[in-house]
């Protein structure tokens, strides 16, 4: 019982007019050390309420999450985050930022630093410990983000839509760092994208989400991600399966996106 | 209540004239530099990226201040000043009262019915000029008729009765009939080229030197007198009061009082922001002191204090707390969920994520905070000397003012223009150092 354990969690929100919105409804899920999971779904299907759960911002209105057995029931360092954009420390350079999590534990310095390193060189960025934040690019701030999570060396890394804001061909060279670090650390990461292509690379298993009420709707598991580690993820997209794969779950939330409009419209 | 709205309406319609015409000066001025210096830069093509765009209107980032026309406009305001003034350090002003000496003739009518003709000799001095002679004149003349002295003040007319020491001068009979030829009469006076001479109507001339078209240095004096000015206060003071000393009150009264309302405020401010109960429970306060402008307090602050410093203190206190607190309240409220999110997830305790996140996220809302603050306290402390203090800039200032020495009340503002802008500029400067982050997060 080393993994994570989502129990039967839902989640509904009491809206001020008096209205409720179930964002979660009877979520069961049962996710293993090691393992890497990529999440799909229409906006508005829940998939950030399920992850701020997991890192216990949210507690959730039915059902509970457990971590190795215990039950989750507010944020620690166990359970890492990496978000979209702005949540890096514009007043720290590199290398505090990504040391912020041991420091704030009260990890000696000399010890930080050698860790400091050892994460700037995993994320490519060795020679940008001294930089401030605002100096870097965007694709550059979420390796950043990246090393901070990792510094912390936490259980479970959990990731919304983090390489959302990048363009495409910085946006591939992070899904490689990505999936490296799954490799090397063998640490259990959720990873919340809206691109299709990047949660087939990106997920051993892929949970594809249904809105109203947000819900698990289809599924897979998918070879591309273990093909993908050291390997040019070009190539992996061409294999026989990707392309078949990738147009039956655009197929499937196409199918939702439309069931909301036309929802919406008979309102 | 009715008149007085009409007159208010009336008032407002001059001022905008006015208004209107002293822009309109401005602004023809402007486009005479614009012109000359579109002259010397017609055949130079502009660098730079900014020089290709072709969509520059409606561009805010390619309208950049031309400081060429920032120079120009200062130069233009101390060149209009000193022609309205009457400068000496220009080649040209309005037409300046007349000074110096100057005579006219005047012709009188004996009671038998005699003409004879006198000379008034006339000194016209500098205002405020003391132990001016007299002008010499040939005393006595031909006829009955003799001539006469008079020394005046520029600007300022005096009456004489040229007629006391004409001989039967005080006989009924006897009238001045012409001055300079014209006649004259109580109706018609006599305007020759440096003075006017009216008659009053018991007979006596009444002589006003030419005043000229510019402001007399009561209203406003011309620049090198307040230059002069400034160095007499920076070496004598006034009053006793040496002038930076006066400055150093100021500052340190702003100093302090903005000092006690940060030290006060942005801890308000945190626990506004942090807090639901404590939220609640200032709300009401804030948002009802925040609209109430300090200068309001300043009678309430006399009551209560006197005028001694702890009372422009407080005042100084009351206008930067509010001001602070809600800078601080909102850059609390400005932070960025995720980056709170994070530091929870990275193991932060609730102390550290005050002191290692919240505080350093919100000092670029508190500087802007503190900027406007400064600004309203120097503005405040300057209106609160104005009313009580013993020594200070507005206390400079609003002294002069009663002795009508308008050249020390415009070193004063000068120098509290002058030194705000410089706290200004420091609070930007310690900003750029402090939050280097600020606005690129
Ligand atoms: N704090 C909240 N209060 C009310 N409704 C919320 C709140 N947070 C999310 N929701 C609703 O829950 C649903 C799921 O939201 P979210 O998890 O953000 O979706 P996703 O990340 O998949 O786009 C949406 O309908 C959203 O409007
Ligand atoms: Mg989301």
């Amino acid at each position: 019982m080393s993994g994570l354990v989502i129990d039967d969690v839902s989640m509904t929100f009491e809206l001020p007019d008096g209205g409720k919105v179930e964002a979660l409804k009877n979520i069961n899920l049962d996710i293993n050390e090691g393992e890497l999971m990529s999440v799909l779904g229409p906006s508005g299907c829940g998939k950030t309420t399920l992850l701020n759960i997991l890192a216990g911002f949210l507690a959730p209105t039915g059902g509970k999450v457990a971590l190795a057995g215990n039950h989750v029931t507010g944020p620690s360092s166990e359970r890492g985050m990496v978000f979209q954009q702005g949540a890096l420390f514009e007043w720290m350079n590199v290398s505090k930022n990504i040391g912020f999590g041991p420091s704030m534990a009260g990890v000696d310095q000399g010890t930080i630093n050698a860790k400091v390193n050892e994460l700037l060189g995993i994320v490519g960025l060795q020679d940008f410990g001294e930089k401030m934040i605002y100096e870097l690019s965007g694709g550059m701030q979420q390796r950043v983000a990246l090393a901070r999570c990792l510094a912390n060396d936490p259980d479970v890394i959990l990731m919304d839509e983090p390489l959302g804001a990048l363009d495409a061909l910085t946006r591939e060279k992070m899904q490689s760092l990505v999936l490296d670090i799954w490799k090397e650390t063998g640490k259990t990461i959720i990873l919340i994208t809206h691109s299709v292509e990047e949660a087939l690379l990106l997920g051993e298993r892929l949970l594809v989400m249904a809105p109203r009420p947000g819900r698990v709707h289809t599924e897979y598991r998918l070879p591309f991600a273990e093909l993908g580690v050291g390997a040019d993820l070009r190539e992996v997209k061409q294999h026989a399966d990707f392309g078949p794969k990738r147009d039956e779950i655009l197929n499937m939330i196409w199918d939702m996106e439309e069931e909301i409009m036309g929802r919406t419209e008979t309102a | 209540m009715g008149q007085e709205i009409l007159d208010l309406l009336v008032s407002t319609f001059w001022m905008i004239l006015g208004i209107a015409g002293i822009f309109a000066i401005y602004l023809a001025i402007s486009a005479g530099c614009w012109f000359v210096h579109s002259l010397f830069t017609r055949n130079r093509a502009g660098t730079g990226y900014g020089s290709l765009k072709t969509v520059t209107f409606g561009d805010e980032s390619s309208v950049v201040a031309n400081r060429i026309a920032s120079i120009a406009a200062v130069v233009a305001v101390f060149v209009l000043w000193g022609v309205a003034t009457g400068s000496n350090l220009l080649p040209f002003t309005l037409p300046q009262p007349f000074t110096g000496d100057t005579q006219f003739e005047y012709t009188a009518v004996n009671p038998a019915g005699d003409t004879d003709t006198g000379m008034v000799f006339v000194r016209v001095h500098a205002f405020g000029e003391e132990g001016v002679e007299k002008p010499e004149g040939k005393d006595g003349g031909d006829g009955f008729a003799k001539d006469d002295i008079v020394v005046v003040a520029e600007r300022r007319s005096k009456v004489l009765r040229v007629q006391n020491n004409d001989e039967g001068g005080k006989e009924d009979g006897f009238r001045v009939t012409h001055v300079n030829g014209q006649p004259i009469s109580s109706d018609s006076p006599v305007t020759y080229s440096d003075a006017t001479v009216e008659m009053t109507g018991k007979g006596s001339l009444f002589i006003k030197p030419d005043t000229g078209w510019t402001m007399e240095a009561l209203y406003l004096p011309p620049p090198e007198q307040v230059w002069k000015r400034f160095w007499q206060l920076n070496a004598e003071g006034y009053q006793n009061v040496g002038l930076w000393e006066n400055v150093f009150w100021s500052l340190i009264r702003v100093v302090v009082g903005f000092g006690l309302g940060c030290l006060f405020g942005i801890p308000l401010g945190f626990a506004m922001g942090l807090n639901s109960w404590m939220r609640g429970w200032f709300d009401p306060i804030v948002e009802f002191m925040r609209p109430v402008p300090p200068l309001a307090l300043i009678p309430l602050v006399i009551i209560w204090f006197g005028i001694g410093e702890q009372g422009k203190i407080s005042l100084l206190f009351l206008a930067a707390l509010w001001i602070m607190t809600i800078a601080a309240r909102a850059g609390v409220s400005g932070v960025n969920i995720s980056k709170v999110h994070a530091a929870y997830s990275l193991g932060a305790t609730k102390r550290q994520i005050l002191s290692k996140v919240i505080l350093p996220n919100s000092l670029p809302e508190i500087f802007t905070g503190a900027r406007v603050a400064m600004g309203v306290c120097w503005g405040t402390v300057v209106a609160a000397e104005l009313v009580a203090a013993e020594k200070g800039a507005g206390k400079m200032i609003i002294a002069a003012s009663k002795f009508q020495l308008t050249d020390i009340v415009i070193v004063g503002i000068i120098l509290i223009g002058i030194i705000g802008y410089m706290i200004d500029i420091m609070m930007r400067q310690a900003e750029n150092f402090l939050v280097p982050w600020k606005g690129r997060g």
